[in-house]
């Protein structure tokens, strides 16, 4: 068992407290209806069943709470209280205590119009699955009697009910498409759903006409099969595509944390938003700078890692300049606010990462392509079969009507339009079990296209954590660690990990920003910091990181580090290359350090010691070349290239930001989940390549009979659900051959 | 025939009440988080045991 002495660590820049962490989520209480507060936070951590209890269970139990329901899926979390909006931080507290991470988060029009779009699509499915499985029912019927048996007046009274099903079906579910092509209409171009929208309306149209005038054949059951299938293809593509959309809006939802304002005596909590340039903002340690400032009071270590890449962390003294996003390792430190939070750094990356996105959006997704193609032949197709047996077949309007809506839903692009969504949700499942999160519709579609990637070093090659190098005398690893244990840079945090003994007690610990940490021991003065501090003047030659360790100005002894590769870097280098893939190493580290760890990875082409918008210069500068590029990255400093780049994987341990740029996240210490993701994601492309060739070839022959009008519309319907029902029978071979 | 005259409005009805039953559950939000209800089953319910404190209460 380790035993730590509780020690009076003294802060020789302590004149500033610490304070509350957890404040000014009142401003973001809404009022309902029924006199109660409800408060909606953005959740992180929550990963499974026990998460959900936890939280759920532990509020719960809190006085006047109402309600509290955490969202799995959108990782949010709703409390409903009664009483005062102040208790809102009480709570945020109470789930930061059980150890998540609560980001404050304010419900957009953007938002919720998705969650209603995803609710509407369902409602429009259910009743077209209602509609269609009632009409069956009675088509059936009507189809296995002959005319005799069933009597002309019974077919009339099916037909009767079948249209008063159908029809406020058709104007009810087949809403999306009707919407949608009156939109792309007006707008002078055609989709899809024009078609679509077209042959439910015509199919609906002549059904009617067939059934006043007592005709034998009605077709409301192809036109409500129609939608019905349509639209199951229509909801998978919604779910693809949803995931994508609200990680983006989490994004902008990252900057609405709060700062603790100082004015005169005050301390307030303001929304970041709202921090003008001039402003006194105190950041506590552990805390990340939220605006781009100077240090009026204080001094201490910043992480800039996410920033600039660098591992080690940066010393600031009073007017050293501070940037947003970077985080206060040591004590707390006042600072004036030089730029508000919407033109800083921070906001810069953010900027050239909206640039970033803008270029990409340039990219056109196979089932766009195959629309844009498909619509106007469509369209001239069935035009051509109407004219065609009107004029020159000699047939009555009505039958070669008849057969141009035959045609329209032959070509109905269902099997098509089912082809790309469900490989898409099969494969992201697969991988989201694997423990790669998916979070842009057509990112593996992207990346089974690449051919370069970049690499980022720090933390996305190597773990990101320092390790201890080489073997050291017992006892002075067993006091290093002993004074390690009292702080929280990064050097000192290698050290305790590498230890795993009991601890010495140290009394008097002080922390000197910039040169180390000094303490006692059974009777001992011990030192532990920078060669210069700890009184070494012998130069060694290492260029790897050092720190001292010096007992009474004596013993010194060097502990030295260095960032380690991830265990299966090499062997995820050189599959990628046996692929005939291109590789290149950017990183903000030291030229030294990053050749290093690319020597020992297997990668040739090395850019050390680049800044966000070098990082940036270097992929635009393969992208003009032709390349196809993949990112992978974990700080902020690679958000814009992770953003512009044509496809983006993150890992977990990326910060929100890379992570919301990301198009793919992956958890786990090792890097063999991105050789995973790009094997599936060929595998996808293949799978949807042969759907689109089942779904053509179909077509090929379909259409010929169609238009020769040996196909009646129910016929038509029926070979389009089974054109449906193969390419979905096809994409599942995808669990199979993973 | 006559029979169709009980059958078919008596089909339509169940079919309705399906409907209905699948309406209500989209309407009360039980489709917006699948992830997370699919996980919730694990959970022993002690939900109840809450709710049963707060009316005590």
């Amino acid at each position: 068992m380790a035993k730590i002495a509780v020690s009076n660590t003294v802060s020789v820049s302590g004149a500033l407290e610490e304070l509350p962490r957890v404040g000014g989520y009142e401003s973001l209480v809404r009022e309902e209806k029924h006199g109660t507060k409800s408060l909606c936070v953005l959740v992180q951590g929550v990963k499974c069943a026990v998460c959900i209890q936890k939280i759920e269970s532990t509020l719960s139990s809190q006085k006047d709470v109402r309600e509290v329901h955490v969202n799995f899926g959108a990782q949010k979390l709703l409390i409903e209280w009664e009483g005062e909006k102040e208790r809102a931080n009480e709570f945020v507290q109470i789930v930061e205590e059980l150890g998540y991470g609560v980001k404050p988060y304010s419900e957009k029009s953007a938002q919720s119009s998705v969650k209603s779009e995803g609710r509407f699509l369902l409602l429009c499915l259910a009743v077209a699955g209602f509609a269609m499985g009632n009409i069956m029912l009675l088509s059936i019927g009507v189809w296995s009697a002959s005319g005799e048996e069933m009597g002309v007046s019974t077919r009339n009274f099916m037909h009767w009910i079948s249209a008063l099903i159908a029809l406020p079906t058709i104007l009810f579910s087949g809403r999306p498409f009707f919407r949608s092509a009156l939109s792309v209409l007006r707008k002078g171009h055609t989709n899809m759903d024009v078609p679509i929208s077209l042959a439910i309306i015509l199919a609906g149209g002549i059904s009617l006409f067939e059934m006043l005038h007592h005709g034998e054949y009605v077709y409301f059951d192809s036109a409500v099969m129609l939608i019905f299938f349509l639209l199951i293809g229509r909801y998978l593509d919604f779910k693809a595509r949803n995931n994508a959309r609200s990680s983006a809006h989490d994004l902008l939802q990252s900057f609405q944390g709060f700062a603790s304002v100082v004015e005169g005596k005050n301390t307030k909590q303001i929304p970041i938003r709202d921090v003008k340039e001039g402003m006194m903002v105190r950041v506590s340690a552990g805390e990340k700078f939220p605006v781009d400032g100077v240090v009026y009071e204080g001094s201490g270590s910043v992480d800039t890692s996410l920033v600039t890449g660098e591992t080690l962390p940066r010393t600031i003294e009073k007017q050293a300049s501070v940037y947003a996003g970077t985080l206060n390792l040591s004590t707390p430190v006042l600072i004036k606010v030089v730029k508000a939070a919407e033109d800083s750094l921070l906001s810069d990356i953010v900027r050239l990462m909206d640039k970033a996105g803008q270029t990409r959006a340039v990219y056109v997704r196979i089932a766009d392509k195959a629309a844009k193609l498909y619509t106007p032949v469509v369209h001239t197709m069935a035009a051509l079969t109407f004219l065609g047996w009107l004029f020159l077949g000699g047939m009555l309007w009505q039958d070669s009507l008849l057969i141009a809506v035959t045609v329209l839903i032959i070509t109905c692009p269902c099997a098509l339009g089912l082809a790309v969504p469900v490989v898409q949700v099969l494969a992201t499942g697969l991988l989201m079990k694997k423990g790669v999160l998916v979070k842009s519709g057509d990112a593996l579609e992207r990346l089974a296209a690449i051919d370069t990637i970049m690499f980022d070093k720090t933390g996305t090659l190597t773990g990101g954590d320092l390790k201890l190098r080489g073997a050291y005398d017992p006892d002075s690893l067993k006091m290093a660690a002993s004074l390690a244990a009292h702080s929280k840079h990064p050097l000192s945090k290698a050290i305790s990990r590498s230890y795993d003994g009991a601890l010495l007690s140290c009394t008097d610990v002080q922390e000197f920003e910039g040169k180390g940490l000094q303490g006692e021991s059974s009777g001992h003065k011990i030192q532990l910091g920078s060669r210069d501090w700890c009184g070494e003047d012998k130069k060694t030659d290492s260029h790897h990181i050092e720190l001292w360790l010096s007992i009474d100005g004596q013993n010194k002894t060097c502990f030295t580090f260095e960032d380690r590769l991830r265990c299966d870097a090499k062997d995820v280098i050189a599959s990628f290359k046996q692929a005939g893939i291109d590789m290149l190493l950017v990183s903000g580290d030291r030229s030294e350090v990053a050749e290093k760890i690319a020597k020992e990875a297997g990668i040739d082409e090395v850019y050390a010691q680049q800044n966000p918008k070098q990082k940036f210069e270097v992929l635009e500068k393969l992208q003009s070349e032709g390349k196809t590029v993949l990112m992978v990255g974990d700080g902020l400093n690679d958000a814009p290239v992770l953003s512009g780049a044509n496809v983006s994987i993150a890992p977990g341990t990326a910060i929100d930001m890379a992570q919301n740029a990301a198009d793919i996240v992956f958890m786990g210490g090792e890097l063999l989940p991105v050789y995973k993701t790009y094997r599936i994601a060929s595998m996808t492309q293949s799978l949807v390549k042969q759907n689109f060739v089942l779904a053509v070839s179909y077509n090929v022959i379909a259409i010929p009979l169609a238009v020769m009008g040996y196909v009646t519309p129910f016929l038509a319907a029926l070979a389009m659900s089974g054109s449906s029902l193969l390419v979905i029978a096809n994409s599942f071979r995808l669990k199979l051959r993973s | 025939m006559n029979v169709l005259l009980y059958l078919i409005p008596l089909a339509l009805f169940l079919g309705l009440i399906g409907l209905a039953a699948f309406v209500w559950s989209l309407k009360s939000g039980q489709y917006d988080d699948l992830e997370g209800e699919a996980l919730r089953v694990l959970l022993d319910n002690d939900d109840n045991y809450h709710d049963e404190e707060k009316i005590e209460n």
